[in-house]
């Protein structure tokens, strides 16, 4: 801890910042069409797409902690797996 | 516990939602090593990532001023060469104001020294931050701030200035182009650059949602559209030579109203004028043939 003294900022600690409450749609990924090539992961400006391990292979998850809900995502899926919905009609505890 | 992941960049900044160019620095970020320490010069990329008290930066980071990035990367190049590290790799991070205007004098003299290390532009093709002021990378035809279209203006014009070809004459050793929405591409294009010893530039088009009037979820559309109009095409350069390039034998051009009349920016233009830029395009194919 002691080296971390002298930084006038600590890394990373925009993680603080949750950006996604400037969210007005979200984005969610049909795992039965997506083909796992990651790409939505590697554009997201964010960074807050991860590619976990599922049983039906790579797949993203989306941290809508950060998700500004850009929807670059899915304009550039090339299978259209992601669907922009609405955040006012989402059900956010399901 | 969970460990907490350790981003080189990490959600939280506030760049505006689907920015071109934080999509561009991500990539960027996956072609570095932990052993990197970054110069940054002022711009949106300083102040998005950077906003007191808080830092998305997981890497040694750096701003000073506006115009002195690539001097203050030499600094910390020469304190690296007394302490004996030669492993851990010095780059600056630059939008197209301080890189094309306001940096110009210092990054002549750090590529004129020779000195090992990787300027990477963010170019969009304005002062973003600032509010979309004309820069010395705005293409002929766009309306900024600073050049508005009217009924006796098309806004800009100028052409953009030829950064490679700056970069170029001073025989810096690999200089690449690349574009916001070919992540894979920016990656690669960064791992080569950092194996080799000596300068180096890339040039990232990096589609800016309200300088240029965009969708939200447009940049990577923008970006790749640029490529295939051939108004802003893939080029790697090493040793002076080029070696790739996205305008092959078989490419074949895209219209430039399909790049022109989903920007906001260009909306004013007549048929005349976006002849004039489709002529810029068909010169960038002749040039950058391979």
């Amino acid at each position: 801890m002691k080296k971390n003294n002298k930084l006038s900022l600590k890394p990373n600690s925009a993680l603080n910042n949750k950006t996604g409450s400037w969210r007005t749609s979200r984005p969610k990924t049909d795992y039965n069409k997506c083909i796992g090539c990651s790409l939505c992961s590697q554009l997201c400006p964010e960074g807050c797409i991860e590619m976990i391990k599922t049983k039906k292979g790579l797949k993203p998850q989306t941290n809508y902690d950060y998700c500004k809900g850009c929807s670059l995502c899915a304009n550039e899926c090339p299978v259209k797996a992601i669907t922009m919905k609405s955040e006012y009609n989402t059900n956010h505890h399901e | 516990m969970k460990k907490e992941k350790k981003y080189f960049l990490s959600p939280g900044h506030n760049a505006c939602s689907g920015c071109g160019q934080l999509s561009a620095v991500q990539a960027v970020m996956r072609g570095l090593n932990k052993d990197t320490i970054i110069a940054n010069a002022t711009g949106c990329l300083e102040v998005t990532t950077t906003a007191y008290p808080e830092s998305a930066w997981g890497l040694p980071w750096i701003h000073s001023l506006f115009e002195n990035a690539a001097a203050v990367a030499s600094g910390i190049l020469a304190s690296l060469k007394k302490r004996g590290d030669k492993k851990t790799k010095v780059i600056v991070q630059a939008g197209d104001g301080g890189t094309f205007d306001i940096g110009l004098g210092l990054i002549s003299g750090m590529w004129e020294r020779g000195e090992n290390i990787l300027y990477i532009c963010y170019d969009t093709e304005s002062y973003s931050n600032t509010g979309i002021q004309a820069s010395g990378a705005t293409p002929y035809g766009s309306s900024t701030t600073t050049t508005p279209s009217g009924k006796q203006s098309i806004g800009s014009t100028q052409n953009k200035k030829d950064m490679l070809a700056i970069a170029l004459a001073h025989n810096v050793k690999y200089v690449a182009q690349s574009v916001a929405g070919f992540p894979t591409d920016i990656t690669n294009k960064v791992k080569k650059a950092l194996t080799i010893s000596g300068p180096a530039y890339i040039q990232i088009l990096s589609p800016c949602i309200p300088g240029w009037n965009i969708d939200y979820g447009d940049a990577a559309t923008m970006g790749k559209l640029a490529v295939k109009t051939g108004l802003y095409p893939l080029l790697e350069y090493e040793n002076g030579q080029l070696i790739h390039s996205s305008i092959t034998k078989n490419f074949k051009a895209e219209p430039v109203e399909n790049y022109l009349k989903k920007q906001g920016r260009f909306k004013h233009l007549k048929a005349t004028d976006i002849k004039a830029i489709s002529q810029i395009a068909a010169y960038n194919i002749s040039k950058y043939k391979i």
